[in-house]
Parts: C-alpha cells; structure tokens; sequence
C-alpha cells in the first residue's frame, strides 16, 4: 500500500520505508505542514477531505507516471485528511532512483500532479471566515479550469 | 440508480454528500444542467466529472449504477 490517505497523524519513517531498495542511491522526501500565513492572512486550521477511492487511484497513477519517467523509480505518497493545525503535516512524498538528480525531480513532479489531479480539498478557517479552497488565487488547480486531456483516465 | 457525489463547497450547497438520482441515459453535461436546476448549486462549468472514479468528458453517457461525482478544482498537498 504506497498510496494512501490517512486520517491519522503521518508517520514520515514508515513512509520512506517503503522505498527503501538495493538499487537506490537516493530517497529524497517531501513534507508538506500547514502554513500560517498566507498572502498576510492568518490560518487557524485547515480541514482537509478526498474523495477517498478515487484519491488513491490518482496517487497510483502518479507513481506510474514517475516509474515511467525515472528508471528504477520508487514511490510512496500518503495524504493526511481531516482537521490539521499549524505545522501538522498534510503530506509526506519519498522517492528512490539510483541517483540523487531524478530522486530531487521525480519528486518534484509527484507534489506539482497532486495539485493537479488529486481529489482532496481543503478548507481554510480563519479568524472571521472559512471557505474550501481551489478556484480561488491562493491555489489554482487547473490553470484552465481543468485538467488537460492528457490528464484523463492514463 | 446513480449515486452522485458532492464534495468541497459543493456538498456545502447540496447539504448531502450524495443524492440518489436517475441519471441513466443522460450525458454528463445533461446532468449538471439538471442539478443546476433543481437544487440550490453554484454554477459547474470549472468543475470536472468522475464516472467510476475516473475523470469523464461532459458528452459520457452515464450508465444504470454509475456512481458519478462532481470534483471542484482540487486543492491538495
């Protein structure tokens, strides 16, 4: 089970395990933790939820682009939901490829298709508003409003 | 019968997450018109589709037990 959403707090060690092989001179691992400040606006939490089945699928799907992509890839992604507070950890990517370039870039790519293709929301409260985030500026999943045909059903 | 899915501010308006619905023989884009109509939802021109959990164009033809969700622009990581 590489691909996973937790609705538990993320163990980041059990994470990296699951990439861990021979072959590897490289994990390189991502860790996404819930900001305070954004545009000078000053979160309390966040809610996250998915749209769980489907967000898993997604998740396959980009580890087999990044095998596709980077010889010898190894990924490992689990996506928090529920309420996070600042500095909780919303996401933890790891990554192994024989050297340490593709490690950086393939996981590099895994965070940016998240964005992307991935069904989970999240909902920003702050002190005198909340609202579900997406097709607000603060972060555009589609620049054009959806995904790219590409995108579709790989 | 169709189950279909709300998410983010979607289910905030609908004030379910799923209606059952019969949306057999309809396309995607018939559906949303229709949902649009009949129940209090912001406009879904930038929200895709999922049939069987996997993104549809809004021409799909959706099938007796599709399980159809509608999918805002997402806002993970």
């Amino acid at each position: 089970m590489n691909y996973q959403i937790s609705k538990e707090p993320i163990d980041i060690q059990s994470v990296i395990d699951k990439v861990v092989q021979r072959n590897a001179g490289a994990i390189t691992t991502f860790i996404g933790t819930v900001r305070e400040l954004t545009k000078g606006k000053k979160t309390l939490f966040l809610i996250y939820d998915a749209y769980e089945a489907m967000a898993v699928k997604k998740l396959e799907q980009i580890g087999r682009e990044i095998e596709e992509r980077w010889e010898g890839a190894q990924v490992a992604i689990t996506h928090r939901v529920g309420r996070l507070d600042i500095t909780d950890i919303a996401v933890v990517i790891a990554v192994s490829t024989p050297h340490r370039a593709d490690a950086y870039d393939a996981n590099r790519y895994a965070i940016e298709r998240i964005k992307e293709i991935v069904p989970i929301w999240k909902k920003e409260h702050w002190e005198d508003d909340e609202e579900w985030m997406g097709n607000q500026l603060e972060t555009v999943a589609y620049p054009s409003g959806k995904p790219e045909e590409s995108d579709l059903n790989e | 019968m169709n189950k279909v899915l709300f998410f983010a501010h979607l289910r905030d308006a609908v004030g379910e997450e799923f209606l059952k619905i019969d949306a057999s023989g309809k396309t995607v884009a018939e559906l949303k018109v229709e949902l649009v109509r009949n129940y209090n939802l912001p406009k879904l021109d930038s929200v895709m589709t999922a049939v069987n959990e996997e993104f549809a164009q809004d021409d799909e033809v959706i099938q007796d037990g599709d399980e159809v969700a509608f999918i805002p622009p997402v806002s993970g990581g």
